[in-house]
């Protein structure tokens, strides 16, 4: 049964919405936070794993520095103090994906706090997001429930437990309460785990891919009384994993907030569960302050203490902001304001930058990153960036065209063989005898038998319907398999019937 | 040949394989034929539960790989290769610690038959030295109580009187070094599990420095206590156990980056005449009069009366923060446990219990795992660190147990400005009765048995316990116990020697010149105690 809900509208009218979010981002660390089992995505079940990893009697957990590295980092690009001295502790519970029920986690000392984020809206607008901590944590393996109907624990026959991500090095973000978003919560939702996804690929300390759960966002939601200063009660809705469910799932939750209050009614503290297919959220556990964890200090770590000139060091090497970058590379490639939003949603900043440093156009370079190889990515449904195109290629192609060694439409064929790992462009044209055909003496032989097979045709241009010449140009490029120069073969046809 | 072999000790046993006087193979052979002809028989072949009708000392006699390594070892020191100092000599490690192609139990149900799939950084650091492993030693299980009656697996004797409590949780392993069973045996020591149990059966044991020798490997029982240390029948052997073992491990966090050297070489400077001159030895007022047995005050007195004599400057120190410390310590003890031990869940490896009514749910077979799978005393510390750590309660009780450890701490750091060494009993008695302390009453009874020994756990500091006699109204052993600065874990074997020099000396052979015919006094109980009968002797 789903839960009632206003309009929008209607909830706006009425309430002030405050936001937060707990943010966990999977580090691309080699090996796990505590362990040197490798930290691979879609390995065999069970594969990626030591005794550490597994829990199993006597083993002791070892930090991955690489890992506090990957903190220091993020926690100085949110702006935030690094702590001199940092603690793990246990977070103690009994639940089979986590090997040692309990989860070692920085509890009261994070390696990172009090830092800020400024979005951007959609139309631009900033706004800047309060972070209250940054703190490292090890994620708990993956169950799969077996023979219930809805793929959770209840109702299911058996479970199975896959520990590879038992142990993969997490970060988790989380935001102060968020005030003054008003109707605008929803798209500062997307915009703010868009922008955290943005900055940990920038940082290069994430695979930052929602699909395979590397960033993972939980909403807080709750709602006051337009102009009131207390917080309501709040709802915490779970992994919400993709940037689209980000944005929905907060206005679900306006708006089922907004139909409980409106009727007299009060919200449960609670943990909620989006659901893509209905679009709506549903009741999880109870969740309240009295949720004990039993946290202690972890007897067996150390303090985490950075030394402080390595983390000037670290801060000296921070690449460019995002929003700072964007602004740069907008300016110098001269996009209008949808090509740039579609190039950065997409994905592809880095791949154009890359080409256009290494020669192309930045007009080039978007034609074919947007065009043919985000076609062939989404057919093939992989990241643009695991198609196996580089920017290189992409140069090369250009070349090759400026050559008139090869037209677009070549191009793209070639682009289709070097996604299928044939190798590079020039490999390709010549492997696959691509090359535009530019010997006259081929293509008038293709223009008689044309012209041959269509008289009418021959006739109507040379009555001074030139733009027919068309329908005698198909057939010479069919003839040539598309690799003669449209262009040459009209400039020939019309050459030879004397209308040129 | 036989009887000589295991009656020497592990740097004479060394020499003599160096000197090619025997071989490992005969040394190892020795010490399984006297662990056949002590250890006795299973009392019920059904169950394993019941022990053995002698020290029950093992819970597993690795024969076929020790005569194995033996023999690796002859035929290496026959080919002339360079071998570590104890190669070939052999040792028994505590069933706490995890080994490769040997069962490891912890002596619980809850690990009956788990193989361990990895060694322990101080197992492998054995097989680098190639020194052969007899087996792995009863305990208390998970380590928890001072009897090693908590074992699941039956008790262990104490080779001096059979009737007797060997000290715990390392009873295993302390009774196996007294009764030449093996030369050498691995402990580990959260709260004394080394040290009580050496004092009770007149042997040696060492609690090194907190970081000294690795966990990795070790069953976790409470992990900021825990150290794994070395047993022996003398000083210098401990030394030269601590000496392989110990060192740095990067897969331990709490590691220590000192080198293991130089425990030996104090051993025997502190046994060279004038040894002990000038050394100034705090005796720890707080650690004796009420509660102590008077056998066991006098030969300590006697102990420091020795030490005064050989030129120590003998002087009394106060520790007032010490009473509390036993609270503080069965606090954060017990918080750890119950964190530590709640991988135990049938999920991933040992023992998996079904509830009874087949209706199951992953919640249902955790908990009717643990039911089965714990003892008592497993349960009842596990309760007790949940509570300890609930919301709530952490300030009232881990917090300021915390505190108290600092205080202690404390009071080692003020006792250290005027003295190089403390020294204290062991453990207030001599060995009691099997069976006389009834925890179910009151666990207090036997959590007091650790008076003396706790401090050093909370304060992470190193301490030795070694042999200062015979209790004149029981005639059984008393332990006397130095305790050192972290990180000086040489003077402890300096002062150790010493003392044990001076001891030998006076009593005119070591302690175990007196050892009873453990072999007689195993016939006799197993002739008494036909199977079915076996209550008596337990209780």
């Amino acid at each position: 049964m789903s839960d009632a809900t206003l309009s929008f509208e209607e909830a706006m009218e009425n309430f002030d919405p405050v936001l937060g979010f707990e943010v966990h981002v999977e580090l691309n660390t080699k090996t796990k936070m505590f362990d040197a089992a490798p930290n691979e995505f879609g390995d065999v079940p069970n594969s990626n794993t030591t005794p550490v990893s597994l829990g199993l009697p006597g083993v002791l957990p070892v930090v991955n520095k690489k890992a506090v590295e990957s903190a220091v980092r993020l926690g100085l690009a949110l702006n935030c103090s690094i702590a001199p001295v940092s603690h793990f502790a246990r977070k103690n519970y009994f639940y089979p994906d986590t090997p040692k029920n309990f989860q070692t986690s920085q509890y009261d000392e994070p390696i990172a706090f009090d830092g800020e984020i400024t979005i951007e809206l959609e139309d631009g607008t900033p706004f800047t997001i309060e972070i209250e901590r940054a703190h490292m944590e090890e994620d708990a393996g993956k169950l799969t429930h077996k023979g219930g109907a809805t793929g959770r624990i209840q109702g299911a026959e058996f479970s199975l437990v896959d520990y590879n991500r038992a142990g993969v090095p997490l970060i988790e973000i989380v935001t102060k309460p968020i005030v003054g978003a008003g109707d605008r919560a929803p798209e500062l939702a997307r915009a703010y785990v868009t922008a955290i996804r943005e900055l940990v690929k920038s940082l290069g300390i994430s695979d930052a891919r929602m699909e395979r759960g590397n960033v993972r966002c939980d909403a807080n939601v709750s709602l006051m009384p337009k102009g009131a200063e207390v917080f309501g009660t709040r709802s915490e809705t779970k992994n919400v994993n993709s940037l689209r469910a980000v944005e929905r799932a907060v206005r679900y939750e306006i708006q089922r907030h907004a139909a409980v209050l409106s009727s007299g009614g009060s919200i449960v503290q609670e943990t909620r569960h989006w659901h893509e297919d209905t679009r709506s959220t549903t009741s999880g556990r109870p969740k309240s302050d009295a949720d004990d964890y039993r946290y202690f200090p972890e007897p067996d770590l150390v303090p985490v203490m950075p030394d402080p000139a390595w983390i000037e060091q670290l801060r000296a090497e921070l690449p460019e902001p995002p929003a700072e970058r964007r602004k740069k590379l907008k300016a110098e490639w001269g996009y209008s304001d949808e090509e740039f939003r579609d190039v950065v949603n997409a994905g592809v900043l880095d791949e154009i930058e890359s080409t256009v440093a290494a020669g192309a156009g930045a007009g080039a370079a978007r034609k074919w990153w947007m065009g043919e190889i985000a076609r062939l990515a989404n057919v093939k449904g992989v990241e643009i960036a695991e198609l196996g195109v580089t920017p290189a290629h992409v140069v090369e192609i250009e070349s090759l065209i400026g050559a008139k060694t090869i037209n677009d439409k070549i191009a793209k064929q070639v682009i289709g063989h070097i996604a299928d790992g044939e190798g590079g462009p020039a490999q390709i044209v010549e492997a696959r005898s691509l090359a535009v055909v530019s010997d006259d003496g081929v293509l008038i032989t293709a223009i008689d038998d044309a012209m041959a097979q269509m008289p009418d045709v021959v006739a109507k241009v040379q009555g001074g319907k030139v733009q027919a010449v068309g329908a005698l140009i198909g057939p010479v490029m069919k003839a040539t398999r598309g690799q003669a120069d449209a262009g040459r073969v009209r400039e020939l046809i019309l050459e030879k019937l004397g209308v040129s | 040949m036989t009887q000589n072999i295991v009656e020497l000790t592990a740097a004479e046993l060394a020499q003599k394989l160096a000197d090619r006087e025997i071989t490992s193979v005969e040394a190892v052979q020795a010490h399984l034929d006297r662990i056949s002809a002590t250890d006795g028989e299973p009392l019920d072949a059904g169950s394993r539960s019941a022990g053995r009708s002698g020290l029950n000392a093992f819970l597993h006699v690795n024969t076929e790989e020790a005569l194995t390594v033996a023999a690796e070892v002859d035929a290496a020191r026959d080919r002339g290769e360079e071998l570590h100092e104890l190669a070939g000599v052999p040792i028994a490690v505590k069933d706490l610690i995890v080994t490769k192609g040997q069962p490891t139990t912890a002596a619980s149900k809850m690990l009956e038959g788990w193989m361990s799939p990895y060694d322990g950084t101080v197992t492998q650091r054995l097989r680098a030295a190639r020194m052969p492993m007899l087996g792995k030693t009863n305990l208390d299980e998970f380590a928890m109580g001072s009897t090693t009656e908590h074992s699941a697996f039956g008790v262990t004797r104490n080779p001096w009187d059979l009737s007797r409590i060997p000290g715990g949780s390392g009873g295993g392993s302390a009774a196996a070094v007294a009764s030449f069973q093996a030369p050498l045996a691995l402990g580990t020591d959260t709260g004394g599990s080394i040290r009580q149990p050496a004092a009770v059966t007149g042997s040696v044991g060492v609690k090194p420095t907190y970081g000294s020798v690795s966990r990795y490997g070790v069953i976790a029982m409470a992990s900021s206590l825990d150290q794994v240390g070395p047993c022996s029948r003398t000083v210098l052997d401990s030394a030269l156990l601590h000496e392989v073992v110990g060192g740095h491990d990067p897969q331990d966090s709490t590691s220590l980056t000192d080198p293991a050297t130089g425990y030996a070489a104090a051993a025997r400077a502190g046994a060279a005449e004038g040894g002990l001159k000038g050394l100034r030895v705090g005796v720890l007022k707080d650690l004796t009069g009420e509660g102590f047995q008077a056998g066991v005050e006098q030969r300590f007195r006697e102990a420091v009366e020795l030490l005064r004599e050989a030129g120590a400057e003998v002087v009394e120190v106060e520790t007032p923060n010490f009473r509390y410390a036993l609270g503080a310590y069965y606090l954060i003890m017990s918080s750890e446990v119950s964190s530590n031990l709640a991988k135990y869940d049938g999920v991933r490896f040992g023992r998996r219990t079904l509830p009874d009514d087949g209706h199951l749910t992953i919640e249902r077979v955790m908990a009717a795992t643990r039911a089965a799978g714990f003892g008592p005393e497993v349960k009842r510390r596990t309760i007790l660190g949940t509570y300890a750590l609930s919301a709530g309660y952490y300030d009232a009780y881990y917090g300021s147990a915390q505190k108290v450890r600092t205080l202690v701490q404390r009071d080692f750091k003020a006792a250290f400005e005027t003295c190089d060494v403390l020294v204290s009993p062991t453990s207030p008695t001599t060995a009691f009765p099997l069976g006389s302390v009834d925890e179910h009453a009151d666990p207090m009874e036997m959590y007091l048995n650790d008076i003396a020994t706790i401090p050093t756990n909370l304060a992470g500091v190193p301490a030795i316990s070694l042999p200062a006699g015979l209790a004149p109204e029981d005639g059984l052993p008393v332990g006397v116990q130095f305790m050192a600065p972290a990180r000086q874990d040489a003077r402890l074997y300096h002062v150790g020697g010493g003392l044990e020099a001076l001891l030998t000396q006076a009593n005119g052979g070591p302690i175990w010149k007196d050892l009873p015919d453990v072999v007689r006094a195993v016939q006799d109980l197993s002739d008494a105690n036909v199977p079915g009968a076996t209550e008596g002797a337990a209780r």
